[in-house]
């Protein structure tokens, strides 16, 4: 098939690699991380990393070919789009309290403990640890 | 070379399986959002490895397709969260009175 038969093809191999291993690493993180916050930390490494990685990669061995572009076009894509969905995503689980805030050593979004009712997210992470507070 | 291919599909595997676990045991509704997020860039990780490894550019258009529609998805369910928390009162209310814009 088509084998290694440059630098290049090294350099990309190597890039695919780590991709690939940082893609590993999201799936580990989201299963063992505690809260939501944190699952969103391990899942987005390849959103960044990890798709720059692969499409570099690909670019490699895929070079002379016409959809170059467009692998930078997904790159660009990413990079643009990883923030505003994981801004959105934690902007919602800090409202409705899927947040461990014990875990937390700031908490600037915070009013301090003036804050009237008790959790009425549907799955409240910490339930019972705030409301004693 | 294939050596390469093996080691690159098992981790994207992996990855694969241990995201669909959290999809099916994620405790809330944000959890499973983050692991389908996670699960499509894998996904159009694997379509760009396969473009790379095989020299075969016919599925990076896919690849486009895939990265919008990971976006698409996040951002309507999350806002769609959003929409149901604006409708259960109060989640949010600070102690001084700060005009604040819903989304």
């Amino acid at each position: 098939m088509n084998g290694v038969h440059s630098v290049a093809d090294v350099i990309a191999m190597a890039c695919l690699l780590l991709g690939a291993l940082l893609c590993l690493t999201a799936g580990l993180g989201l299963l063992r991380f505690p809260d939501v916050l944190s699952r969103m930390h391990a899942g987005t490494k390849p959103q960044a990393v990890g798709v720059l990685l692969i499409m570099v990669g690909s670019a490699l061995r895929l070079a002379g070919s016409s959809v170059v572009w467009m692998l930078l076009l997904v790159a660009v894509f990413q990079l643009i789009t990883a923030p505003v969905s994981a801004h959105m995503i934690g902007r919602i689980a800090y409202r409705r309290r899927h947040v461990r805030r014990d875990r937390m050593l700031v908490d600037e979004l915070g009013s301090g403990a003036g804050r009237p009712g008790g959790p009425q997210g549907d799955e409240p992470a910490d339930g019972d640890a705030r409301r004693g507070r | 070379m294939t050596v390469v291919s093996v080691l690159v599909f098992a981790m994207l595997g992996g990855g694969v399986l241990l995201a669909l676990l959290r999809l099916g045991l994620g405790p809330s509704l944000l959890d499973r959002v983050v692991a389908t997020d996670a699960l499509l860039v894998i996904i159009s990780a694997g379509l760009a490895v396969y473009a790379a490894l095989t020299r075969n550019p016919t599925v990076v258009p896919v690849l486009v397709v895939v990265s919008l529609l990971g976006f698409v998805g996040s951002v309507s369910v999350a806002r769609y969260i959003g929409g149901m928390l604006s409708d259960t009162a109060d989640d949010d209310r600070r102690a001084d009175p700060v005009p604040e814009v819903r989304p």
